[in-house]
Parts: structure tokens; C-alpha cells; sequence
């Protein structure tokens, strides 16, 4: 036995370059590996519900991209993805307009869906701006709704700011759709759109909202603001919308200021515009805006509605399709130098809204002005039938209580009549 | 039965080498024709004391290869050979190797132990040789020395060659009590000392009992700190190789002793000759290692239920100890750094004092930093190169608020000292002093930087000027360089302060590349590790310049290729340089190919590079070969769909690679190649299935296969399954079995050790990463039920897995993820089988709640799927 070798490496870096170039190897392919697993079951759970019928499936509007490239039609491929993708080299007014078209924009919620607690979340809405948030090649920008910018920064959120980042190209994209929060200088994301180049337009909210859960985190963008990392990020708690997930969401304590409670349907893929498959509702226990305030944060005695003026004098709202609401006469529109596309003010006289079998009848407009010019659209026919409905006879909370107890009645009556044969 | 082989072992070893040739034959022969006969015959000669003592070593060894071989699958052959041989001639031939350590002649003697100890390692395990020990120890008083000696030794052996589990504490006890006594000062005869000293450094790992119990422990301790004492060298060298080995065995129960061999260890650094003070050293870099391991585990913080707690014996002892390890700072020997396998007091003292700096920290400099002043500037070069190589030593460990101050103060006499000082023994320090500063304080977390605006440029001309110098300070200067430029591997996608430098850096490095004397302390080979690392950390502005290495890098290359009529010598450097070339190009289309634009342009030469890379699988080299196979895996992954024009020509070589068992690293790499080129090409890569298919099978099968490749083999079934979705249907029938009866033997292993636990988490990985290729697969496809009769056994895997409790997380990860995979593939026909197993609900939930995040996606992606498949 002779006596052990006891040489210790001498000058010498730990690890030889072939090593680390094997073990770099390795974890490249291993990464890959994930991704590649993770994108099937990504694409195999959007499969699921391709088939089954969706009333935004099938009325789902092409998106209008001010694009030169790309008209060939790929029926299979994802447009938005294609679109992100181009997006991504627009610039100023451009990349504006293409912004303010992309996030999915909830209808007021004007009556309850059946089946809320079984195809519904619902969570607290934080009061602050509605924006995307959007991180490639190093940066971090926020977009308004009105595709206008309001933050840019460095964050960590995948290619969010110029430090490395081993997985993925740079190139790749990551969308959230966020509500900034003013008082803690918080992100809250609300939903995933995008997330290291895969596109999560063709998902669920449900496939979404677990991508979200299990994403954010790991990229340390829910850490406090650092050198790197100007902002916060942090999740919403969503709820299933049975009793206990509405009251959750309603009555418990939250992060941030509530500003209403949104309602998103489980099996809906984020559609751009207005959709009635995602819903907001406010009370004043839940928000201290229910209803629209005035430029000087006033309560206007009369409400206030923003239409489109149409090439036929019409006026609209920004639904698809539009809801007619009125009409100028043409010697007005030339007297006050309005032209189609315009946005107009009006408020809603003591005649109110008239009704027939449902179907909006008349309306006592009176015209006031044009819009700011940072709205960028009308307003939608649920939203003015929302401020309508809060000033005369609002849903409340009780409302959408009694509707989840009576459905669930519902659903025990059919098992009755069985056991009874 | 035995025969007469003394002449055959002798001409064995004539120098005549018919006779020799003939020979060697002559014993293959024989043991090919009659095992038994010629064990025993060898046996024979062994003990026989009048044969020559020249044969009777030759035997010896000869019998022990029959025993043991170094790798693995041999080894267990030969294992099962003897086990299967006749009880009786076992006895005869284990008769023989007892017998003879009795003999005078100490070779002999010597080379039956080594055999007994082999023939113990095989049977004592099966409880074989239950006699063993105790007829050895019965009356080993009464033995004469020599015989005493050998028995000792052969214990020794033993105790290398057995786990501890398979010898009983009452036996654990005798042998300690026997080596004990040998070593003890009541014995008269140094070989006996020697043996018993020598025997208990290998019966270390038997004593846990006895250390745990004061008197036993204590006497132990006595006897081999007063064996550090002994006249006689060789038993003071191997009496302080056991405090090494007791230092980091028995680490928790040194406090009491600690002072002694604090003293101990001081006397022998500085008075006793080298093989002693080497060993007196290393105890106290063993200890650093123990600690900086306990402290990394806990982070300095220790409850009540630590396995270990840290006693701080090094941070005690700093202030006597610094000044003994720079004490040997100054005992250099002229031109250590040019020889690669030098260790000598003053290296053994510095790479001790750069523990202890990683161990205490900041209250390392205040003790080193008197030292350094001093010596720095003095004319004496063993001066110069020890302060240099203290202040080298201390940069790891303390905050860099203790030291910034210090570097920059140090920078630029370093600078100037590599330029300017006339020894070379000091500019290699200061080189590799540089490279230190650069490796652990320069870089993005730091808050002050040390290399400025104002500085970089002086210190990139010193350094590139310095890889002109002599190859070992040059090959430091590169290295200084490469950790130069990883500091700025942060610097985002836009710009580098290294920019403006480029083009020249990597001129300079091809020009040390390129040097005659390149092939001298690895001159080229750091060279392009760090050209590699420039590569790796260049940005977008200097994308055109790494862009214009490609045709270079190509040229090289090609030149090696074409180079004729070498000598081995000159070919193996050939293959070495063919496999620096491949990895240089590898770490340039990783980079390059990162980026859409610079992609595109590099790709235009990806048919000239497939083509050189093909010509390296002509060359034998194995390290070569890898070389090539990650490039290329490198290449494919940035190709994606457009490397299918190169599979016809490159396939037999992939099959080359599957089927080299014999450098399993190459086999390794090609299976992970085999990934890329999945992911790559998908459903293009069907036509090549069969035959990569088969090739894994083989290799899943192989008894000669390193095990260490089946893991990945596993997972590359899943690469492949994802691939071609549903067309994996036909190789179903052969994979599933073979993935469920690796599965069945990988669900339970009770008391394995470590490593054994960490290769079978590792194929419980690679098994259910075949799973859920798999599975997401056939996803959609119109014949998933074909995967239905495997669900049950893959389920109750699942919940093996779960119920064993030794699973690591990234088996938690990718098991509740094939759970979610089987939900989301079977769906509502799997439901039932779901919701009766354990996994779906306990393991579910737990892993829902766990702190880790890539467990808690995978199982809320599980949770999602089997909600689905049981809501349907």
C-alpha cells in the first residue's frame, strides 16, 4: 500500500472548457426537450375545445393589422402569432393603433350568465390602467388600451432586460395583459397572451390562467423592483365562481384597490375587442367608480355616452356589429364640421333609453361635443347599458349570489326526477 | 492436478520476445483448456518457497486479473466464475495464498495478499469465508514479524476491498485491536509498524462504532499521533495520511484532539522532510474542505438537528497557521511551473492558503496582507512570486468590500510586473494572480467595478502582449483573458466594453494558437477556451467578426484533414486539435445561430462545415469523435428542418456512435444528438427510426454498455415518440416492455448508498421522459387506445415512485407530469384507472404545494388534464 496521491489541482481553472462546453450541450437539449414537451401539451389542451361550439369561434373577426407582409391564407396557423411577430418591427402611431386592438376588452355585465359556477371565474378587479405589457430583446414596454406607451423598462420577464438569458432567443416575445396599479407601482396581470414566442390566443382562460400561475414566478418577475427589474409583478387571485369564490372574490381582503369584479368564461380564448365572454361588474362596496365621473371627478346629473358618427349620420357604438343609438341630420354634421369616424359626446336626456322586445328603441341624445383625443373608441353597448342600469335598477351582489344557488337548484332537479322512477 | 509452470512464468518475462509471445500463449492455453488446474497451479507457485521469488510474483498477479478486471461487466463475469468453481479447489488454492504469507520472500509474501484480499472481496460478500478474520487474528501474537507484517497488510487489503456492511462489528473490533497493537511504540519491529499503520488508514471506514465510543476513540488517537512521531518516515508520512482520512471521516469528533494536532501538524510543515510536511499540510486542507462543505450546507446557520456542526478549527487556528503556510510560500523549486505533474511544499502551502481564505474569509486578508507588502518588491524572485502568489490565493472567500480596495491598488504593479519583472516563475503567478481578480471580482453583481474605462485598455495590451511570452505565462495571460471577458458575459445583447478590443483579442488569441511551442503547458488548448468564451460572450456589434472565424476556423480544420503520412504522435495531436476546432465551431453556431440575421449567414456555410465534420469520424480518436457529434448536434439544432438533407450521408455515423460501447462518452453524446436532430427535423426523421431504433434496443440490452447511458436512452425514446407522434406505434411492442422492466427494477432500492440512488433517479427520469414523449405523441391521434393496456403498470410506477420516498425533484417533476400526460392523452377512458391510484390525489397534492416551481407547473398542469379525463 503505498502512500496516496494527494495532488490538488494547481492553477487550474476547476472545470475544463470540453466540460463545460459537454455540460452546456446537455443542458441545451434538456432544455429543449421541456419546451418541446411543454409546447404539445400547450397544443393538446387547445385541442380539446377546438371542436366544441363557441360562439366567438365562429363570429371571431379577422384581425386588421396595418401590415404590408403576410396575406397568404394559413387557416391552420395561429394569425395572431403571425401577427405578434410583425408587430413586433412596427413603430410609433403604427404600433399604436395595432396595440389598442389587441386586448380583449369585457363587456358590462348587463344580465347573469347561466352556468356561472360552472363555467365562470371571477376575480377583483385592481383599480389602475388596463395595459399590455410586452418583453423582447431586453426591454419592457407597457401600452395603454389606447395603444399609447406608458412605461418603458427594464424587467424579468423573459428577454425583458439586457442581462442574459439562457433560455430562448432574444427575439422571443412575452405578452400580459395588466392593470398597473398606482399606489404600489404594481403590474397585476390578468391575463397571458404570450409567453416566450408561444402564442396563448388559441388557449382557454383556464389553460391560460395555470400557464400564467406556473410562469410568472419562475422568471423572478413577481420580485421586488431591482437594477434590472424596475417593477413589480404580481397575479390575481381567481376564483371558480361558486359561492365561496364570489364572496372571496367580492368581500376579501386584496393587495390592491378593487375596482369592480371580472367575470371570465372558463373555455374562452382570448379574442381581441369586446366580447361578452368576458364580463365586469361593479357595486360601490367593490369600486369607487360605478358610476362614470366627469373630468373634474364629479357625478355628471345626466350620463354621459361616447358614439362613432357613421358615413350615414348614424350614431354607434364600438360593438361588432355596431348598435345604432341615433342619427344626426346631414346640414349638422357639415355645420359643426363632423365627419364619419368621429367620436362624439352626448349626454342621455331625462327621456332615457326605450326598450322594445329587449331591443334598444330610442334613445334622448344631446349632443355635447367631440371626444378627447385619446379615446381611441366608442363606447360599447353593454357599457352604456351598464351606467344606464347603475343609475335606475342595478344587478347587486345578491343578484349573482341568487343566480349560482338557483342553478345549482336547477341541477338537482333532473337527478330528482330520476330517483323517482 | 496442479502443473509445473515455473518455466512458462519466467519466460513470460524474458526479454526475447518469441520466447515471451510463446509463453504468453502457452498460460492462455492452459487457462483456456483446464481453469481449475491452472488456478491451482498458480497457487502452487505462489506458496512454494523454492521456486523463484520472479514466478512466484508473476503467478500472484496473474491469479488476482482472474479475479478482478477495472471494468465493470468483465469484473462480474470473472466474480461469477469463481463463485461457480468447485468448493474444494477453492479451498486448496485459498490454502495455497494463506500459506504463503508466511514466507520469507517479502514479494511474495506482498503479492498473496493482494490476492486473498481479492478473493475475500468476492466471497465475503456471500458469506463465504466466514473463517477469514478470525484465523488470522487467532494468533497473530505469536507470529513471527515478517508473517505478522504480511497479515497485517493483507488485512489492509481486505478493508480496501470490502464494504464495511459485509464485515460483523465483533469482527470491525478484532481488526482494529489488531492493527492497534501493531502500531503501537510496544512494537519493536518498523515493518509491523509500517503494515499496521498502513492497515488502518484503510480500516477507517470500518471504526464508526469505535469512534463513537471516548476510551476506544481516544486510544486510536493516541497511537496514531504518537505514530506521527516515529523515527522512521515512512510510518510518520502514512501515520499523518490517517489524520487526513480521520479528518474527513470523523470530522464532528476531532475537538479534542485538535490542539495536539494542530502542534503536531506546525512541527512536521516546518522541520520534517517533504513526503511528511506534504501530508502534515494536507490535513489542514482537508479540513477546509470539510467545513467550506458544512458552511455552504447551511449557510452559517445551525440548528439543533444539523448533521454536523462547523467547529471552526480553521478559523482558531488562523492566526499560527497563516504564518506557517507562508512560511512554505517561499520554498518554490525552480521551473514547477513547466513541469505538469510537480507538488511541492510551497504549491501544497498556497493551495492550502486559498482554502482557508475560502473557509474564514475576510479575516484572512489582515494576516496575509503584512506579508505581501513585505515580500512584493524584494530582489529575491522566491520573494516576489510568494507575496504574488498569497495575495493569488486570497482573492476567493473574503467580500469583495474587503478586497476591491486592495485589487486596485494591485492592478497596476501587476500589470507592470507581467510586462516588466525578469523571472518567469513570477509572471506566471501575476498572470494567473490577474485571472483570479477577473474570475472573482469582475463581472455585472458587482457594484464597483475593478476594470474601467480608464484601465481595460492597458490591461487587454499587457495581456496580449504577455501571450507572446514564454508558453506557461502566456497560457496564464489566455486564461486571465478568459475570465475577463465571462465578466462581461451580462453585458447585454447590444454592447460590450470588449468591443473595441475584439478583432485584436482574437487575432492574438490565433496567434498563440498557432505558435511552435503552442503544444507546451497547454498553450493551445487555453487558447481556444478562451477564444470559446470571447465567442460566447461577444454581443450583436461584433456578430460580423465572430461571422468572419467561421471560413477561418473551417480553413484550420480542413488543413488537419488533409495532413498525410503522420506519426502517431503527430496524428494524436492532429486529433486534438480537430476536436479544439469542433468545439470552437460549435460554441460559434450556438452563438451565431441564436440570432435570426447572423444565422441566416453562417447557415451558408453549413454544407462545407457538415462536409469537414463527416472527414472527422475518419480519425480514431474518441475525444475527436465527441467533439464532432456535439457540433454537429449544435449544428442541427440551428438548421431545424433543413438538416434533413444531410441525414442520408451523416447516419452511418450516428449509428457509428450509438453502437461505441467502448467510449461510452461518444455514445452518450450521439443519443443526445439523436434529440436535436428529433426536435430538428420531427416527422422527417421517420425513415431513419427503424435503424436508430434498433441501434437503442441494442444498447439498452448491452451488459457492456457504461450504465450511465441508459438514462438518456430512455428519454431519447420520448424525443423520438414526440417526433413522429403515432408512427412510434410499431416500435410500441418493443420499447414498453423493456421501459416497464427498467421501471419494475428502478421503483425500489432499498439501501442502496448515494450513488446508486442518484443513477436510478436519474433512469426513473429517463424513463418517464419516455412516457411522456409518448404520450404526447399519440396525443390526437385516432389510436390511443393502443397505449391503454400500459396505463395500470405506468399508474402503479407512478405510485411506487410516490410511496418510496426517495424520488429527487426532477423526478417529482417529470412523474406528476406524465400523470398529467396519461390523463390528457386517454382521457375519460383512463378516469377510473386514475382516480384509483395514489398519485392523482397524495402525490398530486403534495406536489402542488411544493416549493418548487417547475414541480408545482407540472402538476397543476396534472391537475388540469385529469380533471378533463375525469369530467368526461
Amino acid at each position: 500500500m503505498a502512500p496516496h496521491d494527494l495532488r490538488r489541482p494547481f492553477k487550474r481553472p476547476a472545470i475544463s472548457d470540453q466540460q463545460r462546453r459537454r455540460e452546456l450541450s446537455l443542458q441545451r437539449q434538456a432544455q429543449n426537450r421541456r419546451d418541446a414537451q411543454q409546447h404539445a401539451r400547450c397544443l393538446a389542451s387547445t385541442l380539446i375545445y377546438l371542436h366544441s361550439p363557441h360562439p366567438e369561434s365562429t363570429s371571431e373577426p379577422q384581425v386588421e393589422v396595418e401590415v404590408e407582409v403576410e396575406t397568404e391564407p394559413e387557416p391552420e396557423a395561429s394569425a395572431s402569432e403571425i401577427d405578434i411577430r410583425q408587430a413586433s418591427k412596427l413603430k410609433g402611431s403604427q404600433a399604436r393603433k395595432w396595440f389598442a386592438r389587441q386586448l380583449m376588452l369585457p363587456e358590462w355585465m348587463i344580465d347573469v350568465p347561466d352556468q356561472l359556477a360552472q363555467d365562470w371565474y371571477v376575480f377583483a378587479r385592481p383599480a389602475g390602467k388596463r395595459c399590455f405589457v410586452v418583453s423582447t430583446n431586453g426591454t419592457t414596454v407597457s401600452r395603454l388600451r389606447n395603444g399609447s406607451r406608458l412605461h418603458h423598462f427594464p424587467s424579468a420577464l423573459p428577454n425583458g432586460a439586457r442581462n442574459r438569458d439562457a433560455s430562448g432567443s432574444a427575439q422571443s416575445y412575452s405578452i400580459l395583459d395588466c392593470i398597473f396599479h398606482e399606489s404600489d407601482q404594481t403590474y397585476y396581470v390578468v391575463d397571458m397572451v404570450c409567453w416566450r414566442g408561444y402564442s396563448l390566443y388559441e388557449c382557454t382562460a383556464e389553460f391560460r390562467f395555470f400557464w400564467l400561475n406556473s410562469k410568472l414566478s419562475e422568471t423572478g418577475a413577481c420580485d421586488p423592483p431591482s437594477q434590472y427589474h424596475r417593477y413589480r409583478f404580481s397575479l390575481v387571485p381567481v376564483y371558480s365562481c361558486d359561492q365561496p369564490g364570489l364572496s372571496a372574490a367580492y368581500t376579501g381582503e386584496a393587495p390592491y384597490v378593487k375596482d369592480g369584479l371580472l367575470f371570465y368564461n372558463k373555455h374562452a380564448h382570448y379574442q381581441t375587442g369586446n366580447t361578452p365572454l368576458a364580463l365586469v361588474w361593479k357595486d360601490e362596496n367593490c369600486s369607487q367608480y360605478v358610476i362614470d365621473t366627469d373630468s373634474k371627478g364629479q357625478i355628471p346629473s345626466q350620463q354621459l355616452v361616447v358614439l362613432e358618427l357613421q358615413d350615414n349620420g348614424s350614431l354607434t357604438t364600438s360593438d361588432d356589429p355596431p348598435v345604432v343609438f341615433g342619427c344626426l341630420d346631414g346640414g349638422f354634421m357639415q355645420k359643426s364640421g363632423l365627419c364619419s369616424g368621429n367620436l362624439l359626446r352626448f349626454a342621455i336626456g331625462n327621456g332615457g333609453l326605450s326598450f322594445a322586445d329587449g331591443k334598444l328603441e330610442k334613445a334622448d341624445l344631446h349632443y355635447l361635443g367631440k371626444s378627447n383625443r385619446a379615446r381611441a373608441f366608442a363606447d360599447s353597448y353593454s357599457k352604456v347599458m351598464f351606467q344606464y342600469m347603475a343609475r335606475h335598477s342595478p344587478i347587486r351582489y345578491d343578484d349573482l349570489i341568487g343566480s349560482i344557488s338557483s342553478s345549482i337548484d336547477q341541477e338537482n332537479k333532473p337527478s330528482n326526477v330520476q330517483m323517482d322512477g | 492436478m496442479a502443473m509445473e509452470v515455473t518455466q512458462i512464468l519466467l519466460n513470460a518475462q524474458a526479454v526475447d520476445s518469441t520466447l515471451r509471445n510463446q509463453a504468453e500463449e502457452n498460460l492462455k492455453q492452459f487457462q483456456e483448456q483446464n481453469l481449475p488446474s491452472f488456478l491451482l497451479s498458480l497457487a502452487g507457485e505462489l506458496s512454494n518457497d523454492d521456486k523463484p521469488v520472479e514466478s512466484r510474483k508473476l503467478a500472484g498477479l496473474i491469479l488476482k486479473n482472474a479475479l478482478d478486471a477495472k471494468e465493470q461487466h468483465r469484473k462480474h463475469e470473472l466474480v461469477q466464475r469463481w463463485l461457480s468453481l468447485d468448493t474444494s479447489l477453492k479451498s486448496q488454492i485459498k490454502a495455497c495464498l494463506l500459506k504463503t504469507l508466511s514466507s520469507p520472500a517479502l514479494d511474495a509474501r506482498s503479492t498473496a495478499s493482494q490476492v486473498i484480499a481479492k478473493v475475500a472481496g468476492i466471497e465475503l460478500p456471500h458469506k463465504q469465508w466466514p473463517e477469514l478474520i478470525g484465523t488470522f487474528l487467532s494468533n497473530i501474537h505469536q507470529l513471527p514479524a515478517h508473517t505478522k507484517q504480511a497479515t497485517l497488510e493483507t488485512l489492509g487489503y481486505i478493508c480496501e476491498e470490502v464494504s464495511p456492511d459485509v464485515v460483523e462489528q465483533d469482527e470491525v473490533n478484532k481488526i482494529l485491536t489488531a492493527v492497534v497493537q501493531g502500531m503501537n511504540s510496544s512494537e519493536s519491529n518498523n515493518d509491523v509498524r509500517l503494515a499496521a499503520t498502513r492497515a488502518l488508514f484503510n480500516a477507517l471506514g470500518f471504526a464508526r462504532a469505535n469512534f463513537s465510543n471516548d476510551m476506544e476513540r481516544d486510544y486510536i488517537m493516541r497511537v496514531v499521533c504518537e505514530s506521527t512521531l516515529s523515527p522512521e518516515l515512512k510510518i510518520r508520512q502514512s501515520a499523518f495520511e490517517c489524520l487526513v482520512a480521520i479528518s474527513s471521516t470523523y470530522y464532528e469528533k476531532l475537538a479534542p484532539y485538535i490542539q495536539d494536532i494542530f502542534n503536531i501538524t506546525a512541527k512536521a510543515v516546518k522541520e520534517d522532510e517533504e513526503p511528511v510536511a506534504l501530508q502534515a499540510i494536507e490535513f489542514w486542507s482537508s479540513v477546509c474542505d470539510e467545513e467550506i462543505d458544512i458552511l455552504e450546507e447551511y449557510g452559517g446557520e445551525f440548528s439543533a438537528d444539523s448533521d454536523v456542526p462547523c467547529f471552526y478549527f480553521v478559523k482558531q487556528a488562523l492566526p499560527v497557521l497563516i504564518p506557517l503556510l507562508l512560511e512554505t510560500l517561499l520554498k518554490q523549486e525552480e521551473d514547477q511551473d513547466q513541469d505538469e505533474g510537480a507538488w511541492n511544499i510551497a504549491m501544497a502551502g498556497g493551495t492550502c492558503l486559498g482554502l482557508v481564505a475560502r473557509t474564514v474569509g475576510d479575516d484572512v486578508v489582515p494576516l496575509v496582507m503584512p506579508f505581501i507588502e513585505e515580500n512584493i518588491t524584494k530582489p529575491d524572485w522566491r520573494q516576489r512570486e510568494a507575496a504574488t502568489y498569497a495575495f493569488g490565493s486570497i482573492l476567493e472567500g473574503p467580500s469583495p468590500d474587503k478586497l476591491i480596495p486592495l485589487v486596485n491598488i494591485a492592478l497596476n504593479f501587476m500589470l507592470t510586473a507581467l510586462m516588466k519583472d525578469p523571472n518567469n516563475h513570477v509572471k506566471d503567478t501575476t498572470a494567473w494572480t490577474l485571472g483570479r481578480m477577473f474570475e472573482f471580482l469582475h463581472g455585472s453583481a458587482l457594484e464597483t467595478p475593478i476594470i474601467t474605462q480608464t484601465n481595460i485598455q492597458q490591461i487587454i495590451t499587457v495581456l496580449l502582449q504577455s501571450m507572446k511570452d514564454v508558453p506557461n505565462v502566456a497560457e496564464k495571460a489566455c486564461g486571465a483573458l478568459y475570465f475577463l471577458a465571462q465578466g462581461y458575459e451580462d453585458a447585454g445583447s447590444s454592447s460590450s466594453p470588449l468591443t473595441p478590443f475584439f478583432q485584436e483579442i482574437v487575432q492574438a488569441l490565433l496567434t498563440a494558437t498557432h505558435r511552435e511551442d503552442a503544444g507546451e503547458s497547454r498553450l493551445r488548448t487555453a487558447a481556444y477556451e478562451t477564444l470559446n468564451e470571447v465567442v460566447r460572450c461577444s454581443t450583436d456589434e461584433t456578430a460580423p467578426m465572430v461571422l468572419q472565424l467561421v471560413p477561418l476556423i473551417m480553413m484550420e480544420l480542413h488543413q488537419t484533414l488533409e495532413a498525410q503520412k503522420l506519426s502517431s504522435d503527430e496524428r494524436e495531436k492532429q486529433n486534438e486539435l480537430q476536436g479544439l476546432l469542433c468545439g470552437c465551431l460549435q460554441v460559434i453556431i450556438q452563438k451565431l445561430g441564436s440570432a435570426e440575421p447572423t444565422k441566416y449567414v453562417f447557415m451558408q456555410y453549413a454544407d462545407q462545415m457538415m462536409a469537414l465534420f463527416l472527414r472527422v469520424f475518419a480519425s480514431r480518436s474518441a475525444t475527436a469523435h465527441e467533439e464532432a457529434m456535439l457540433v454537429i448536434g449544435a449544428l442541427a439544432y440551428a438548421a431545424g428542418a433543413d438538416f434533413a438533407k444531410y441525414m442520408p450521408e451523416f447516419y452511418r455515423y450516428l449509428e457509428m456512435g450509438l453502437q461505441n460501447f467502448e467510449d461510452y462518452q461518444v455514445c452518450a453524446i450521439t443519443v443526445g444528438v439523436v434529440g436535436d436532430i428529433c426536435r430538428a427535423l420531427e416527422d422527417k426523421i421517420l425513415p431513419y427510426c427503424d435503424g436508430i431504433m434498433t441501434q437503442l434496443l441494442k444498447d439498452l440490452s448491452s451488459n457492456q454498455l457504461h450504465r450511465s447511458v441508459k438514462p438518456p436512452i430512455f428519454s431519447c425514446f420520448g424525443d423520438i415518440a414526440l417526433a413522429i407522434g403515432e408512427n412510434f406505434e410499431k416500435y410500441l411492442m418493443y420499447a414498453m416492455p423493456m421501459l416497464q422492466s427498467a421501471a419494475e427494477l428502478s421503483a425500489h432500492i432499498s439501501g442502496a448508498d448515494d450513488d446508486m440512488l442518484e443513477y436510478t433517479n436519474s433512469l426513473r427520469n429517463g424513463i418517464l421522459e419516455a412516457y411522456s414523449g409518448i404520450f404526447q405523441g399519440f396525443k390526437g391521434s385516432s389510436n390511443t387506445q393502443l397505449l391503454m393496456p400500459y396505463a395500470p403498470h405506468i399508474l402503479q410506477f407512478l405510485d411506487s415512485l410516490y410511496m418510496e420516498k426517495d424520488m429527487d425533484d426532477a423526478v417529482s417533476k417529470t412523474a406528476i407530469g406524465v400523470l398529467g400526460d396519461l390523463a390528457d392523452t386517454l382521457g375519460g377512458n383512463a378516469g377510473p384507472l386514475i382516480q384509483q391510484s395514489v398519485s392523482s390525489r397524495d402525490f398530486l397534492s403534495e406536489c402542488l404545494s411544493s416549493d418548487d416551481h417547475l414541480i408545482r407547473e407540472s402538476a397543476e398542469w396534472a391537475k388540469l388534464a385529469i380533471s378533463r379525463a375525469i369530467s368526461i
